[in-house]
C-alpha cells in the first residue's frame, strides 16, 4: 500500500522501528522528540543538558560498552562545539586501537539554509566531516532515502554522520510499510538523461528536477544523480553518467572551496575514461563562499537554486 | 579500612611493575625503539593501583596520554603494550597507536588518550552504559589537574551528578599541566572543591598513598554501585619525571620541589609500611620481588624486539569497522 509521509517523519519511523528492534539503541538530544519518548520512555529517549560535546564523547563511550547511541547534534553549527570528541575520538578511535573494538554510533544533524537564520544556525558543512577517515556519512534527500539510510546507519558498526537536510523536513514522498535499508554508497539516478549529467546534493536535487523539466521543453536532456552517500561516495555512477553524456553540472547548498562539489568532479575528472568523454570543462553550482547572511533577500541570494542550475547547464552545453 | 598483606604486596608488585616498565620505556626511547612521545608516570603509581584495586573486570576506566600506569593496574598484558610502544603488529593496536592510544576494551580499559580531557566524557558514556546494564559495574575517569580547567570537565560531571551515573572522577593532581602550574591556573587550591558546585563527594587523599588511594576509592566505589552517583576525588602527587622523556622538552619546575616529592616515593612508601609489619616483606622478600618484575619486563621487551613489524598493507585496515 504506497503512502505518503514527510521527510521528518520518515527519520522518526526509522529511529523507532531500529529501536523496536534493538534494546541496545537509545537517543540523546536537548530534545527528546515527542513520539520517541512516549513509546520508549525518558531512559531510551533521553532530553540532555546542552552539551554537545559531552553527548558526542558519552555516544562513544557507550558504543564502546555495547550499546548503539543515537546523539542528535540538532544544527550541524552546533555539533562544532563538539569537534574534539567528533575528530580526535570519534573518527579515530577505532582505527587507532587497531580494530579491536566497534563504536557504532549515528550522529544526526540538520544541515543547509533558508530559515532566515543567519550564519551561526545555517551552514552545509559537510565537506569539513568528509575530510575526516572513519566516519560514514550520509545527505538524502527523499522521505524514501532518508528513512532508508536512517535504518542503514543505525544497523552500522560506525559512528555515522546523517546529515538531515532542514530545507526538506516538511518533504512528503512515498515511503513503502515494509523494512528496507539503504546501502552506504549508493547513488541513486533521479531522472535519466543524454545531455549533460547534474549531480546535485540534498535540496538541490528538487532544484536540479525542476531545472530539468524546464530545459525538457526545449530539448535539453538532463540527467539528475543523487550521490545520497558522501562518504563512501558512489563514483562509478557519477562515471558512468558523464561518460554517457559528456557534461557536468555539481549543484550544492555549500560554498564551492573544498566542497563536496570539487571532490565529485575530481572523481569524474581523474578517471581516464570519464575525462575523455566530457565535452566541456565541469562546472560547479554552489553558494557564495560567505558566511549566511540574515535578510531575506541577502540569504537567498548566497544559494544556488534552479536558474542556477539551469545558467550552469547552458554554460557546459554551451547553449 | 583493612587492607590485607597479601593484598598490599600485590599491590607492590604492580606499582613496581609500572615503574620498572616505565624505565625501560624511557630507555627504548632514548635508545630510538620507541618513536614520537613517552609520557612517564613514575612517581604517581600509587593512584593507578590504589584505585584499580577496588575494581573487577567488568569496570571501566579510561585515561590519559600518561596511560601506562592505568593499564599495568587493570590488568594489561605487559608483552602487548611493549610491543605497541615498538610500534609492532603484536601491539595492542597493531602498531597504530603508540604509546598515548593503549586500550584493551576486554579489560574494561577504555584507552589512553592523547587529548587532555578527552577521554573524560567518553567514560561518562560508560558510566551510562553500566546505569542502564543495571549489574552494579562502576565507571573510572582518571585525568590531570590540567584537565580539571577544561570544558569537558563540567559539563560530563554536570550530567553524571544531575543522572547519578556510577561514575569515579580521579583527578591525578601533579601540580603541573606540562609546564604550567597549578597554582597558576587553578583559581582554588583543591579541585575536589569543585564537587560541591555540582553536589556531589568531593575528597583529597593523599596520592602517594596507595592505602589512603585505596580507602577513598572503595568508599566511592561503593557509593556508584549502590546508586548514590559520582565522587570526585583528587589525589595529590607528582610526577618524578618531566612531562615527557624528550630530552628538548626540559622540565620547567624547581629542583627542590622535585626533591621533595622524591622524598615521597608512594613505592617506598609501601614497601616500608610491609617491611614495618612483623613477617609481611623483607628485604629479600622485595629483592625477590623486583627481581621477579624485572624478569617479566624484560620478557616483555624480548617479545617486543622479536616481533614483525607491521606490514604496510595494513595501513588501510581498520579505518571502518565490518
Amino acid at each position: 500500500m504506497p503512502r505518503e509521509i514527510t521527510y521528518l517523519d520518515a527519520i522518526t519511523e526509522a529511529i523507532a522501528e531500529e529501536m523496536r528492534r534493538d534494546e541496545k539503541i537509545f537517543h540523546l538530544s536537548t530534545d527528546a522528540p515527542g513520539a520517541l519518548l512516549k513509546e520508549f520512555g525518558p531512559s531510551r529517549v533521553r532530553q540532555t543538558p546542552i552539551t554537545e560535546s559531552a553527548l558526542t564523547g558519552m555516544a562513544i563511550g557507550a558504543a564502546g560498552s555495547g550499546y548503539r547511541p543515537i546523539v542528535d547534534w540538532r544544527l550541524v553549527t552546533f555539533s562544532f562545539v563538539a569537534m574534539d570528541q567528533i575528530v580526535n575520538q570519534a573518527a579515530k578511535i577505532h582505527y587507532m586501537f587497531g580494530g579491536q573494538q566497534k563504536f557504532p554510533i549515528l550522529f544526526r544533524t540538520t544541515v543547509g539554509g533558508g530559515t532566515r537564520r543567519a550564519a551561526q544556525h545555517s551552514q552545509s558543512p559537510y565537506s569539513m566531516f568528509m575530510n575526516l577517515a572513519g566516519l560514514r556519512q550520509a545527505l538524502p534527500s527523499t522521505p524514501y532515502d532518508v528513512k532508508g539510510l536512517t535504518k542503514a546507519a543505525i544497523r552500522d558498526n560506525n559512528p555515522v554522520v546523517m546529515f538531515e537536510s532542514g530545507r526538506l523536513g516538511g518533504l512528503q514522498g512515498e515511503v513503502p510499510d515494509e523494512d528496507y535499508t539503504i546501502p552506504f554508497g549508493q547513488a541513486d539516478v533521479k531522472r535519466e538523461g543524454t545531455d549533460v549529467t547534474v549531480v546535485a546534493l540534498a535540496w538541490l536535487v528538487h532544484e536540479a528536477l525542476a531545472a530539468a523539466e524546464t530545459l525538457a521543453k526545449e530539448g535539453i536532456s538532463v540527467e539528475v544523480i543523487d550521490p545520497r552517500s558522501l562518504v563512501p561516495m558512489d563514483a562509478e555512477t557519477i562515471r558512468r553518467s558523464v561518460q554517457k553524456t559528456g557534461r557536468l553540472v555539481v549543484a550544492d547548498e555549500a560554498g564551492p572551496t573544498c566542497s563536496a562539489a570539487a571532490e565529485i568532479i575530481s572523481l569524474a575528472t581523474e578517471d581516464a575514461a570519464t575525462f575523455k568523454a566530457l565535452q566541456a570543462p565541469p562546472a560547479r553550482v554552489c553558494a557564495f563562499q560567505v558566511p549566511i547572511p540574515y535578510a531575506p533577500h541577502l540569504e537567498d541570494h548566497v544559494f544556488p537554486d534552479r536558474n542556477r542550475i539551469i545558467d550552469g547547464i547552458r554554460t557546459v552545453i554551451g547553449s | 579500612m583493612t587492607v590485607s598483606p597479601d593484598m598490599q604486596r600485590n599491590m607492590l608488585r604492580q606499582m613496581q611493575t609500572i615503574r620498572r616498565f616505565e624505565e625501560h620505556a624511557s630507555e627504548g626511547f632514548l635508545a630510538g625503539d620507541i618513536y614520537g612521545v613517552v609520557h612517564c608516570y613514575i612517581g604517581e603509581e600509587a593512584v593507578a593501583v590504589g584505585v584499580c584495586a577496588t575494581l573487577t573486570r567488568e569496570d571501566k576506566i579510561i585515561s590519559t596520554h600518561r596511560g601506562h600506569g592505568h593499564c599495568i593496574a587493570k590488568g594489561a598484558d605487559l608483552k602487548r603494550m611493549m610491543a605497541e610502544l615498538y610500534g609492532r603488529e603484536t601491539g595492542y593496536c597493531k602498531g597504530k597507536g603508540g604509546s598515548m592510544h593503549i586500550a584493551d576494551f576486554e579489560i574494561g580499559m577504555l584507552g589512553a588518550n592523547g587529548i587532555v580531557a578527552g577521554g573524560i566524557s567518553i567514560i561518562t558514556g560508560a558510566g551510562l552504559a553500566a546505569q542502564m546494564d543495571g549489574n552494579g559495574a562502576v565507571a573510572v575517569c582518571f585525568f590531570g589537574d590540567g584537565a580539571s580547567n577544561a570544558g569537558p570537565f563540567h559539563e560530563s560531571i554536570n550530567i553524571a551528578a544531575s543522572w547519578k551515573l556510577p561514575v569515579i572522577y580521579v583527578c591525578e593532581n601533579n601540580l603541573w599541566a606540562v609546564n604550567v602550574p597549578a597554582e597558576n591556573s587553578l583559581a582554588v587550591t583543591d579541585v575536589a572543591a569543585r564537587a560541591a558546585g555540582y553536589g556531589i563527594p568531593g575528597k583529597i587523599v593523599d596520592g602517594n598513598d596507595a592505602l589512603a588511594v585505596y580507602e577513598a576509592a572503595s568508599e566511592a566505589v561503593a557509593h556508584a554501585r549502590n546508586g548514590g552517583g559520582p565522587t570526585l576525588i583528587e589525589c595529590k602527587t607528582y610526577r618524578h619525571r618531566a612531562h615527557t622523556e624528550r630530552a628538548d622538552q626540559p622540565d620547567a619546575r624547581p629542583k627542590a620541589e622535585i626533591e621533595a616529592w622524591m622524598a615521597k616515593d608512594p613505592i617506598d612508601q609501601l614497601a616500608a609500611h610491609l617491611k614495618g609489619q612483623q613477617g609481611q616483606l623483607t628485604e629479600d622478600e622485595w629483592a625477590a620481588m623486583d627481581a621477579d618484575v624485572m624478569s617479566e619486563v624484560e620478557a616483555a621487551i624480548a617479545f617486543a624486539k622479536a616481533s614483525p613489524f607491521p606490514s604496510t598493507d595494513s595501513v588501510s585496515q581498520d579505518v571502518f569497522a565490518d
